[in-house]
């Protein structure tokens, strides 16, 4: 097999692992490590049978995975200490909100770094309370710093002292410069709280954030966990009646339909995702070149298609920035001698 | 891949692939007394790629890759690509390993009970468990010991032993020619050759034992034997285990046990004859 589909396919039915043998364990083992999907792998595969050397890499990665957990909800526990006296609720993002709620899409889930949104006039507040809580700036150049205060939607990432782990602080999610401009004070405003000073998005938009961020947000590298997030959530929110027309309302009102849409075509393509055939075909065509793109990787854990890769990565800036500030951006960084990719 | 090789090491199997035959020629001549991965699946995956396509052919440079990667790890040129790939094994074990405790620490077995030594590079484990190997003792690994949390036992990790430098002349001096791997000169770290564990080590390697004694070897210093206290033997492992974090609380409970169950003693030796020694008044009364 040349690409990741063994893994998605497996993952969308835990009981096919029954058919492969030890060549395809193997490649799907370690497409899952390099995805980072081994964790969410292992959490499908349980209770199933395995070969015993699988069950072993298996094991491996839910100890990982439950470290991982601890981890990233500590780390969630220590910015809302940190923020609650200026009455900050921290609004988690991505992976450690996923783990916070207790979704689906968090079993087995690895997290790499602490995501928060904050209102954009609250930021300064929010930056002067972490780094007196012992958060520091990441060596950063002047140039990086400048562009991710004028026209990113985060602060420059912080790293803890202690405890060696970072937090972006976010006040959209989207960069400013971006082609689609989600209601920021929307996401604020319905987010759901979780009874314990955390909050997290609402159903609709968690879904949207998740598509946004492997969409419009990137050269979709890793994308296939971030999908696999996608599938995990359409499926268990559109067990509450209504859900679809609410995430269509809400893709609406956010005006970023069509990459909605093209994320449930793809999820219902690489995951057998069920999903509302109105709101997937609202956009435009293409997607082999993106399932093409997130399954981009080999049984050695290679990845593959270099030119398809080097498209996405030339598109991950087109969709963020307009051209003559994207021109200016890539002159800085190619005279710093930054090189795109391998 | 242009070439693939597995083996099994006590318990991990790997699965190594390179872009180059070289290195895989040499893994094949230096495991050839080890067993496949049980099932035909490997723990870890290991690739042995060129740093860029052009670097396949023009001054071959050997990036090391796998399941799990450091950013910053340097090339190394293709007549070392067997290093690389020892490195690169040892790298996936010491990431991503989460059942054992890892030790950086090289073990010998006798009687069902383990003797450890741990201490920086230079400081003569390697060396000193390899001539224990070949004088009674089972060799059990001079890179990693692996303490079960459960069981407080140690496994044994028997990859062939990297000789540095001197301690290739000394070590010809008891084994065989055949049983040293290739001469790889003016690597970084020094000039260095495989030996290939007895065929008995490797039969048994997936035999563990009992902790039973602790030193941390010195070489260059006057003879000299001092007790380390649980507190201190229990630092110190901390910083030459690269899973302790990872395993938690469990990793803890695994260290605390066997610092306290077992005597710690630090030896500073001129050289190998009086190691040797030391090690023997040691295991027969570590007061």
């Amino acid at each position: 097999m040349k690409d990741a589909r063994i893994l998605a396919w497996v993952l969308a039915d835990p009981s096919r692992a029954a058919q492969l043998r030890p060549h395809q364990w193997t490649a799907m083992l370690t497409i899952a490590q390099a995805e980072r999907l081994l964790g969410t792998l292992a959490h499908r595969l349980a209770g199933l049978e395995v070969p015993e050397a699988a069950a072993r890499v298996l094991h491996r990665a839910r100890r990982s995975a439950e470290t991982d957990r601890r981890q990233a909800l500590w780390e969630a526990e220590m910015a809302r200490r940190a923020l609650a006296p200026l009455g900050l609720p921290v609004l988690l993002l991505k992976g450690t909100a996923v783990l916070a709620a207790g979704m689906d899409a968090g079993a087995g889930r690895l997290v790499g770094d602490l995501d928060i949104l904050v209102p954009r006039d609250r930021m300064e507040a929010a930056e002067a309370a972490l780094l007196s809580a012992g958060w520091e700036w990441v060596k950063a150049d002047a140039y990086d710093d400048a562009y991710y205060r004028n026209h990113m939607h985060e602060l420059p990432p912080l790293i803890h002292r202690a405890r060696d782990r970072m937090i972006d602080v976010h006040h959209t999610i989207l960069p400013l410069t971006a082609r689609a401009r989600p209601d920021a004070s929307a996401l604020i405003a319905d987010a759901v709280d979780l009874g314990n000073g955390m909050k997290v998005l609402c159903p609709e938009d968690m879904v949207i954030h998740a598509v946004l961020h492997l969409l419009a947000d990137g050269d979709l590298a890793g994308g296939l966990r971030n999908l696999w997030d996608i599938d995990r959530m359409l499926r268990e929110f559109a067990e509450a009646e209504g859900f679809w027309a609410r995430l269509l309302a809400r893709s609406r009102h956010h005006k970023v339909t069509r990459y909605v849409s093209r994320a449930l075509r793809l999820s219902h393509h690489i995951f057998e995702t069920p999903v509302d055939r109105y709101l997937a075909w609202q956009g435009r065509r293409g997607d082999l070149f993106y399932a093409g793109r997130l399954l981009a990787r080999n049984g050695w854990g290679q990845e593959t298609a270099t030119l398809l890769r080097l498209a996405f990565y030339v598109r991950s800036h087109w969709i963020r920035m307009p051209p003559l500030m994207l021109a200016r951006h890539l002159f800085t960084k190619w005279r710093k001698g930054h090189q795109p990719i391998r | 891949m242009m070439r693939a090789f597995s083996v099994q090491v006590g318990p991990f199997g790997f699965r190594v692939g390179s872009a180059w035959p070289q290195p895989i020629r040499a893994l094949e001549r230096l495991y050839a007394d080890y067993p496949k991965p049980a099932d035909g699946i490997p723990d870890f995956t290991v690739r042995l790629e060129p740093v860029r396509a052009v670097r396949r052919f023009i001054r071959p440079s050997v990036a090391i890759r796998g399941d799990f990667m450091l950013p910053d790890a340097v090339p190394t040129s293709l007549a070392h690509g067997l290093l690389a790939a020892e490195m690169a094994m040892n790298l996936q074990v010491a990431m991503g390993e989460r059942r054992f405790l890892l030790l950086h620490a090289a073990s010998v077995e006798r009687d069902g009970k383990v003797l450890l030594m741990t201490g920086e590079s230079g400081s003569g484990k390697s060396t000193l468990s390899a001539l224990l190997g070949e004088k009674g003792w089972r060799f059990m690994g001079d890179e990693f010991a692996l303490i079960d949390p459960e069981t407080g036992l140690a496994f044994p990790f028997p990859r062939p032993v990297s000789l540095k430098n001197a301690a290739v002349a000394e070590m010809l001096r008891h084994v065989a020619p055949e049983r040293l791997g290739p001469e790889m000169v003016g690597t970084p770290k020094g000039d260095i050759r495989h030996l290939k564990p007895p065929v008995e080590a490797i039969r048994r390697m997936s035999e563990p034992g009992k902790p039973a004694l602790l030193l941390f070897p010195r070489y260059g210093l006057p003879r000299d034997i001092r007790p380390v206290p649980a507190s201190e033997a229990f630092v110190r492992l901390t910083q030459a285990s690269t899973n302790y974090t990872m395993l938690g609380e469990r990793g803890f409970e695994a260290l605390t046990n066997l610092v306290q169950g077992i005597p710690g003693r630090a030896i500073d030796y001129p050289d190998t004859a009086t190691a040797l020694a030391l090690v023997d008044q040691l295991w027969a009364d570590p007061a």
